[in-house]
């Protein structure tokens, strides 16, 4: 006899998923060969600059674009044999809105539930649902186009749950959001963790990433660079993270500290003007720095000294920050 | 069978259905939407016969002059006004596709998309639409021209508007396909334009194509609006034994079966 404990079972498992797209300059890879494992009731983000290719790996996920190669199961199904099951399982809210300006809230919702295959009563009592969770009762009969922005994004996730369904993918949530909504927005999607729906997000804001998500996934050129969950992820950076101001001369800096014994690794950053090291204790090694620079006839223009962030874990993986790349 | 198996089960109010039935039942979903969106905002239902009326108005009464001479039978209207009724078919539809690049920008193709929804029901729903809407055009504009001097046939009148339906359903397919595949609008006119205005001009729509020299007579009958216009204007008077009716709606069902099945093509591709 087996445990009678709960497995956590894997509502996405992807293998080697690639895509590319021909173009008149040739052909582009925008997905490389992704693997992926998200567990039941995670809330997973998938973290990139723009063009990483989180767009395309989501958009194959929800069955909108075919793979060019590898194997997927999303929620039980095999996504290329059976797309059509896959669509019955998962809910996905697109980038930029997914409602009709002349449409009102209830009338959206009444529909999509009834495409889902609900009969035209529990339709209307499942849109009644949806809105009161939702808090959009007030503007239920008001056409979309008249909603604010975190409105109508509310409500794009509300037709993204109207079917009950395991996976639920949300591409960049709060894009375009102001702070108040975003936070709104991470409320609303904790909540659905609650009721036991695994959730798959992009973004390029590394706070969303941080703050929401219980694992996440880096991805650049369309590989992931990095996987974890968020503290995990930091710990790999090893050690904390110096940044020197050198004005000019980071190139003599930087071979003045890479031959210094504490310092992991250290990189420069010319546009910036900046030197960053990753050294173990951040506290014992300025002062220690400091000394050098200054007997070597350096004045640094400034120091500063951080825990590493998820930031620090991007750049470390790809040479550069999402921070300048979200900007 | 754990207990989350069982409770995920229960929660699900799908109903199993046939393809064909799924296809039927979504087909009303989207003509329900996409009409009453449609009906909201009736002055577009208007500005569609806004040309054609001008043509009655201030064209008709020249034609009448001319048609005589011409020789085209009873009264100019009765020939003139089952012409501009197809006019009514092929712009109004044409441009249809105008409405689904909206819809895509929107994001709302895209989220039906995701939907278990069958595809052929995007296309047929909305489809259906375009005839509802175009119908409706057709019966004001055929009331509108009751006071210029029209007979007026119910039988002639309901078998015309079955060529204007079959109509629509060959424009309205091939234009959402063309907006599906174009998805700008700056692609998309020129190319309406650029396919409707031949069209119209090679029917025989504002004068008889009697008057026109060999070349462009042999154009005429190699445009299969021609042929629809014909079969309208026979019907249109009760000319039963007219065998333009034969033809006329033999190719105009024959196209419209060809272009639903490519629009379907075009929705159900996984990529598009």
């Amino acid at each position: 006899m087996t445990s009678p404990t709960p497995i956590r079972s894997t509502m996405i498992d992807t293998t080697d998923l690639r895509r590319t797209f021909k173009t008149r300059a040739g052909t582009v890879e925008a997905v490389a060969g992704v693997d992926l494992h998200v567990g039941s009731g995670e809330i997973f983000g998938f973290l990139g600059p723009n063009g990483a290719g989180k767009t395309t790996t989501l958009r194959m996920l929800a069955t909108l674009i075919t793979p060019t190669a590898g194997e997927a199961t999303v929620a039980g199904a095999d996504l290329r044999r059976q797309p059509q099951l896959v669509r019955q399982r998962i809910g996905y809210v697109p980038q930029g809105g997914s409602t009709d300006p002349a449409e009102t809230g209830r009338g959206e919702l009444v529909l999509q539930a009834r495409l889902y295959g609900m009969s035209k009563g529990d339709a209307q009592v499942r849109a009644a649902e949806i809105l009161a969770v939702l808090d959009l009762e007030a503007a239920a009969d008001r056409g979309t186009g008249t909603y604010s922005g975190g409105m109508r994004r509310r409500l794009d996730v509300g037709l993204g749950i109207v079917h009950r369904p395991r996976v639920l993918f949300l591409d960049e949530p709060t894009t375009g959001l102001d702070p108040q909504a975003r936070a709104r927005m991470w409320d609303e999607i904790r909540k659905l963790r609650e009721l036991g729906t695994t959730v798959f997000l992009t973004t390029h804001y590394l706070e969303e990433a941080d703050a929401l998500c219980d694992r996440l996934a880096i991805i650049d050129h369309g590989l992931i660079v990095a996987e974890g969950t968020s503290d995990q992820l930091k710990q790999k950076v090893a050690g904390d993270v110096v940044t020197i101001g050198v004005n000019g001369s980071g190139a003599s800096v930087l071979t003045l500290v890479e031959a210094m014994p504490f310092v992991r690794e250290a990189s420069h950053d010319a546009e910036a003007g900046l030197v960053r090291l990753y050294v173990d204790h951040g506290e014992t090694a300025v002062p220690h720095l400091l000394r050098s620079l200054d007997a070597a006839g350096f004045a640094p223009t400034s120091i500063a000294l951080n825990k590493p962030s998820l930031d620090d874990v991007f750049l470390r993986q790809t040479g550069r920050s999402l921070r300048e790349e979200a900007a | 069978m754990t207990a989350g198996a069982v409770a995920r089960s229960s929660t699900s109010t799908t109903i199993e259905r046939t393809p064909r039935m799924r296809t039927l039942r979504d087909t009303w979903l989207i003509f329900h939407r996409s009409i009453v969106l449609t009906i909201r905002q009736p002055v577009w239902i208007i500005f569609g016969i806004m040309y054609p009326v001008l043509y009655l108005v201030l064209f008709g009464p020249l034609l009448n002059g001319a048609i005589g001479a011409a020789g085209a039978g009873t009264s100019a209207y009765n020939w003139f006004v089952p012409g501009l009724l197809v006019q009514i078919a092929l712009f109004g539809t044409a441009f249809g596709g105008f409405g689904l690049i909206a819809e895509l920008r929107y994001g709302v193709v895209e989220r039906m998309r995701v939907t278990p929804m069958s595809r052929t029901a995007m296309l047929l729903g909305r489809s259906l639409r375009d005839v509802v809407i175009l119908l409706t055009q057709a019966l004001i504009m055929t009331v509108l021209a009751i006071p210029f001097g029209l007979h007026l046939d119910a039988a002639g009148i309901a078998l015309t508007f079955g060529v204007l339906a079959l109509i629509a359903l060959v424009v309205a397919p091939l234009s959402y396909s063309a907006a599906l595949i174009l998805k700008s609008e700056d692609a998309f006119a020129p190319l309406v334009q650029g396919i409707v205005m031949p069209l119209l001009l090679l029917s025989g729509i504002l004068l008889p194509m009697a008057l026109a020299p060999d070349w462009l007579r042999f154009l005429s009958s190699i445009n299969p609006l021609t042929h629809a216009v014909d079969a309208a204007r026979a019907l249109f008077n009760s000319e039963w034994g007219n065998p333009e009716i034969r033809i006329g709606v033999a190719i105009t069902a024959a196209l419209a079966v060809v272009a639903v099945w490519i629009a379907s093509r075009t929705f159900g591709r996984a990529n598009a």
